[in-house]
């Protein structure tokens, strides 16, 4: 069974969303995504500032298996990138929730905050 | 629910996610495939290839028949045990299938494609009929394939020591029979290795013995990953019965000589080999991009012949686990240059090779 932590907020799309406390956002792939994928060896992260809006493709996840796009959660600004998976991009399969994080996002609309799946109801999803 | 071969349960207990494999449920992955890519170029790893097709060829005209019904002369099997890869093509000189045939003491052992058993066996009847033999399928017979620089010495180390000594002497393409075992050196991967056709009862004792010798459990997933890099096609993806032998990098399979055999398809490929001379047959090259990305199959190809834009397709295509950059197997038109990939949108180089990226754990090509 994969890990879907409680604190979490996620999209239907496999993507996790921390709130952090300073308002901004984490996000990254679900351990069930990564699953799903198999062995990830090349990721395009998207830029740093970059504004992006609700369920825009942000980002290509390259596994052995296949390419897969990556969606943002929420509307904002691209404010920091986790390079360092340019030249380890199984760090998401190893740590998707930690050291695995995408990018992370200055929100523009907190109310889409409330649009996301609790762990709970993405748990139901991926049954 | 599939078919299940003999191991199925020791690929549950092995944490194998299953995925159907041509009506088989079969481990398409343990761990990770990189992991186990890895496993076989460095040491050594086990692949459960029991849902392949066994046909077992005897009767007195069954060398006559293989070498009507093969594009390959099973006249060139000097020594029983031997191995000869080949073609069985169809009257247009499309590949019905790919298969290794073995010369047996009473015959021929044929092991051809899972997801073709069916058209194959209907085939092989139906050329049967004009010649005395008897074809037998062994649905029975487990197939285990260990493969790696170590995997020669790990299987040994479980056999009789006679069987060990007759087995640790053979050579590639050469195989031998003990106590109703078949132990060939013929595979998949590029690498050293042995597949040993047993009886399915015994599979999972050799199966947990290996493993218990450090032999990792490989899925489909390396297994595919593997034959890419050592750029041995894919049934079904690098040719099929649309494709001519000669435009899917299979010319060495055809035995031309003597003139007077007449095999399924002579005409046919003959006629092809003219076009080939001509530059109008196209060609399975291997593909280089040493960009990020990741060559898939049926990606189109755009390139230049004589100056004139021409095109092309990914017919296999990976991310090269040894290399760590993506190669492919693309049909492309002769005298093919300046080629692109459009990757997802993306026009991106990509270099021409000869199809064969990896042996013995080690780049090939230039």
């Amino acid at each position: 069974m994969s890990n879907i932590p409680e604190d979490l907020k996620y999209a239907a799309t496999h993507e996790w969303v921390r709130v952090e406390e300073d308002g901004t956002v984490t996000v990254g792939i679900t351990d069930h995504a990564q699953e799903l994928l198999g062995d990830i060896v090349f990721i395009e992260l998207p830029e740093e500032g970059r504004v992006v809006s609700a369920r825009e493709e942000m980002s290509v996840v390259e596994s052995v298996k296949a390419a897969s796009d990556i969606y943002a959660p929420i509307s904002g600004e691209i404010i920091a990138i986790n390079e360092d998976l340019v030249d380890a991009p199984e760090t998401v399969n190893s740590s998707p929730y930690d050291d695995g994080w995408f990018c992370k996002i200055l929100p523009s609309d907190e109310s889409e905050l409330e649009e996301l799946l609790s762990a709970e109801a993405y748990t139901d999803m991926c049954e | 629910m599939g078919q299940k071969t003999p191991l199925y349960q020791q690929h549950v207990s092995a944490g194998a996610r299953i995925v159907d494999f041509g009506g088989w449920d079969m481990p398409i992955q343990y761990q990770s495939v990189i992991e186990e890519h890895h496993a076989v170029r460095q040491h050594a790893g086990v692949f459960d290839v029991s849902h392949m097709t066994i046909i077992d060829i005897s009767g007195p005209d069954a060398k006559a028949y293989l070498q009507y019904l093969l594009a390959n002369d099973v006249d060139r099997l000097a020594e029983d045990g031997k191995a000869l890869y080949s073609a069985m093509l169809n009257e247009a000189g499309g590949v019905v299938d790919d298969l290794i045939v073995y010369r047996m003491a009473w015959g021929y052992r044929l092991v051809v494609n899972c997801a073709t058993r069916e058209k194959d066996l209907q085939w092989m009847a139906l050329h049967a009929r004009e010649f005395t033999v008897s074809l037998s399928e062994r649905p029975e017979l487990a197939i285990l394939a260990v493969h790696g620089p170590e995997s020669i010495d790990k299987v040994c180390s479980l056999l009789s020591a006679d069987t060990a000594e007759k087995v640790k002497a053979l050579g590639n393409f050469r195989g031998l029979e003990a106590d109703g075992w078949f132990i060939a050196r013929t595979g998949y991967t590029g690498e050293r290795g042995l597949e040993i056709l047993l009886p399915g009862e015994a599979a999972g004792t050799l199966w947990n013995q290996l493993l218990e010798t450090g032999v990792k459990p490989i899925g489909l997933g390396a297994r595919d990953t593997l034959r890419l890099e050592a750029g041995m096609n894919l049934y079904g993806h690098d040719m099929d019965e649309s494709i001519s032998p000669l435009a899917a990098n299979m010319e060495q399979t055809i035995s031309w000589e003597p003139q007077t055999r007449n095999f399924i398809g002579r005409s046919a490929v003959e006629l092809h080999k003219q076009q080939q001379a001509a530059g109008e047959l196209p060609v399975l090259v291997g593909l280089v991009m040493e960009a990020r990305g990741v060559l898939r199959e049926g990606m189109k190809i755009v390139c230049e012949v004589d100056g004139a834009a021409a095109e092309g397709i990914i017919t296999s295509g990976t991310f090269s686990p040894t290399l760590k950059h993506s190669i492919a197997l693309a049909r492309l038109p002769t005298k093919a240059q300046n080629c692109q990939v459009d990757l997802r949108g993306k026009l991106t180089p990509v270099r021409i090779v000869k199809p064969n990226f990896v042996r013995f754990g080690k780049q090939v090509f230039a």
